[in-house]
């Protein structure tokens, strides 16, 4: 009974987008408890944990809770955020990107020299063009050529790393250019301010959470995730979807980009070496499944959040900054078996 | 650049099988005494990733020096920070290779002692180049940076600087298990003369010595501590991403630095870092190679912890502080 399940897989991840909504069909199936049926949206894990997180540094931090700290853990969080959308879609079609940072950095390296004496319009285009066509190579390597994602994309993040620093010479390109900067800008009132980065990172989620959750695209990506034999069954072009996704997983990976040198006007080869796993991270711990087909954008944009939070409270209330990887760490692993316990629910 | 490196490799590969080939009918002719007495001393050069400037140019000052001594060398460099096994293997090539003289640049203090004990068994002299073993006597000697040293002036400065107004202390720094980064940390507070627990020490952070990372440490401790007057980093693109959090929350704060490369001076020239201390590592490859030229020649051999200079590059000079201006910094900084 592929056709009813594939429907309540997308009703759920709309009601999970949306935080409300009516009760996803697949939860009436569990005749469980209310805490476990409010569990089964993916987004209430994270929400929870991000709600108790904040309320543990407002408590012991006392500059943590203000208006200023919180405008700026919005801003901390786009860069990893916006690659965490591109790798939300990769990982719901049972992807894994480990090669985005590096496709990003090597965007940036490119658009900076390009600025240095071209036009910033081209830089940006440039830019795009560089996360496309790389985030369409890993697509190629996973559907035509078989590759397990992990490896390809290991093997691209190792290629493009060095590609950087070779492009780069291991120099960084300072931009002067008031339009690649602009996303580190915005309106702001007193110590508050939300750069117009923060906002294309709220818009991006919103416009990627309303394509996976209200069109056709996004209900065979769901499926794809769910089954790619069932899915293929089903007359979806499988192959043809997955390499869509990667591709249009680089456009996300230019956008990221394009916020990172708004954030820091400097297009550094050596920067964002961790920014794949942290966006790995922020989509695990918002609760999608790393088997795929569950979850969506609203649980990376919270799972963005908490990393940064951990990393901006931690740092504020002085400890040490070997336990926030720790805290880290254990986040995930926690996201991972919540997934799999609630895996194992629906399929009994 | 690697390209070309490749190809020069390649070319001695070529030159190198030629070699063989010669010897192996040398062998056959005359027997194995005669071509041992035409083979060229060779020298081993062994550094840490090329991706970082410092290590290029040291790398790069140390075969040039080799080729004024008339010696062929043999390099190869870890591929990330911390990579000692790259540097094990490297040496034991080195090794069977029968070169008279190795400088490395450890990754790690301690993974190399027991290659570099096989080499120095062996016969061949090793000394170490921008950080020294631990202990330091595993190889024959080291000619390096003195980290703390060069965290005592940017301390001391921003002592000077500061005067009578209460210090408000922000440490950016590096994996403290890293040695250098250690030495610049405690070499700091010495030159301030304080402690890890001293009270002045609003908050410190990890950054990975980039931009990216030192930007986003400092807002995260502006934000916690607005009153930060003066910093530490631990190198000079970590200063250089602070200053954008310090700019953006409008903050004034004395920025210190390490390191010297040539944008690290510029950013002295502009205004955005206070003070960075200059290292040499045109000296610190120059120096080695030479000690070794004298041991393989049969003189003095190579001892000791060798300073290769460390000299504090400001345009506001503090007094009872020797520094140079940021002018004479463009002349003498390395990389870009």
């Amino acid at each position: 009974m592929p056709e009813p399940e594939l429907a309540s897989t997308a009703a759920g991840s709309d009601a999970g987008a949306a935080a409300a909504g009516p009760v996803p069909a697949v939860a009436s199936v569990w005749s469980g408890s209310t805490l476990r049926e409010l569990f089964s949206y993916p987004i209430t894990g994270p929400l929870f944990a991000l709600v108790v997180i904040v309320l543990v540094f407002s408590l012991t931090t006392s500059t943590f809770l203000n208006a200023g700290n919180l405008s700026l853990i919005l801003q901390q969080s786009v860069v990893v955020g916006t690659l965490a959308l591109g790798q939300t879609l990769v990982i719901l079609v049972s992807g894994i990107d480990l090669a985005n940072g590096a496709i990003m950095v090597l965007a940036t390296v490119v658009i900076g020299s390009y600025a240095a004496h071209g036009d910033p319009v081209t830089a940006l285009l440039l830019g795009l063009v560089v996360c496309v066509a790389a985030a369409s190579l890993n697509g190629l390597a996973v559907t035509r050529f078989r590759l397990p994602p992990f490896i390809a994309t290991l093997g691209m993040f190792t290629i493009l790393t060095a590609a950087a620093r070779l492009y780069s010479q291991s120099r960084s390109f300072p931009i002067n250019s008031d339009l690649i900067t602009v996303l580190g800008t915005g309106p702001s009132i007193g110590t508050i301010t939300i750069t117009y980065g923060s906002m294309l990172w709220i818009v991006l989620t919103i416009v990627l959470g309303y394509a996976l959750t209200q069109s056709a695209w996004g209900v065979r990506v769901y499926a794809i995730g769910n089954s790619p034999i069932a899915a293929r069954l089903n007359g979806i072009n499988v192959n043809a979807m997955i390499f869509g996704v990667y591709g249009l997983a680089g456009v996300f990976y230019a956008f990221g980009a394009w916020q990172a040198l708004g954030r820091t006007p400097i297009a550094d080869p050596s920067g964002y070496q961790i920014a794949n796993l942290d966006s790995i991270t922020a989509v695990v711990i918002g609760g999608t499944s790393l088997f795929g087909g569950r979850g969506g954008v609203a649980g990376t944009f919270v799972g963005a959040l908490i990393v940064v939070v951990l990393k901006n409270g931690l740092t504020q209330a002085g400890i040490d900054s070997l336990y926030q990887q720790i805290a880290t760490g254990f986040l995930v692993m926690l996201a991972v078996g919540v997934d799999q316990f609630l895996g194992r629910g629906r399929r009994a | 650049m690697n390209i070309l490196r490749n190809a020069k490799c390649s070319r001695q590969l070529f030159a190198r099988s030629a070699l063989m080939a010669a010897s192996l009918v040398g062998v056959s002719l005359y027997g194995a005494s005669v071509t041992h007495a035409a083979d060229p001393v060779r020298i081993g050069i062994v550094e840490l990733q090329l991706s970082n400037p410092f290590f290029g140019k040291l790398q790069q000052a140390a075969v040039d020096a080799a080729k004024k001594h008339g010696f062929e060398t043999m390099t190869a460099e870890a591929t990330v920070a911390g990579d000692s096994a790259t540097q094990i293997a490297a040496i034991e090539n080195m090794i069977n290779r029968q070169v008279k003289g190795i400088v490395v640049d450890p990754a790690n203090a301690y993974a190399l002692i027991p290659v570099v004990k096989k080499a120095r068994d062996a016969g061949i002299f090793v000394v170490t180049t921008n950080t020294s073993m631990d202990p330091a006597t595993s190889a024959d000697a080291s000619y390096e940076t003195d980290n703390l040293e060069a965290g005592v002036l940017i301390g001391k400065w921003a002592k000077a600087r500061l005067g009578s107004t209460a210090a408000r202390i922000a440490m950016l720094d590096y994996d403290l298990s890293d040695k250098t980064a250690k030495a610049r940390h405690d070499g700091f507070l010495k030159g301030f003369g304080i402690d890890d627990q001293s009270p002045e020490i609003a908050g410190t952070a990890l950054t990975m010595g980039n931009v990216e990372t030192g930007q986003t440490a400092m807002e995260s401790l502006l934000s916690a501590h607005a009153d930060i007057n003066v910093i530490y980093t631990i190198n000079e693109p970590a200063a250089q991403g602070a200053f954008l959090a310090i700019r953006q929350a409008k903050a004034n704060v004395l920025i210190t630095s390490i390191d010297g490369s040539c944008s690290g001076v510029r950013s002295v020239a502009d205004g955005t870092i206070g003070a960075t201390v200059m290292q040499f590592p045109t000296k610190m490859g120059e120096m080695a190679v030479d000690a070794l030229a004298k041991a393989i020649g049969g003189g003095e051999k190579p001892s000791g912890v060798n300073n290769s200079g460390t000299i504090l590059i400001t345009d506001h000079p503090a007094d009872g502080v020797e520094s140079k201006d940021s002018k004479w910094g463009l002349q003498n900084c390395w990389g870009e």
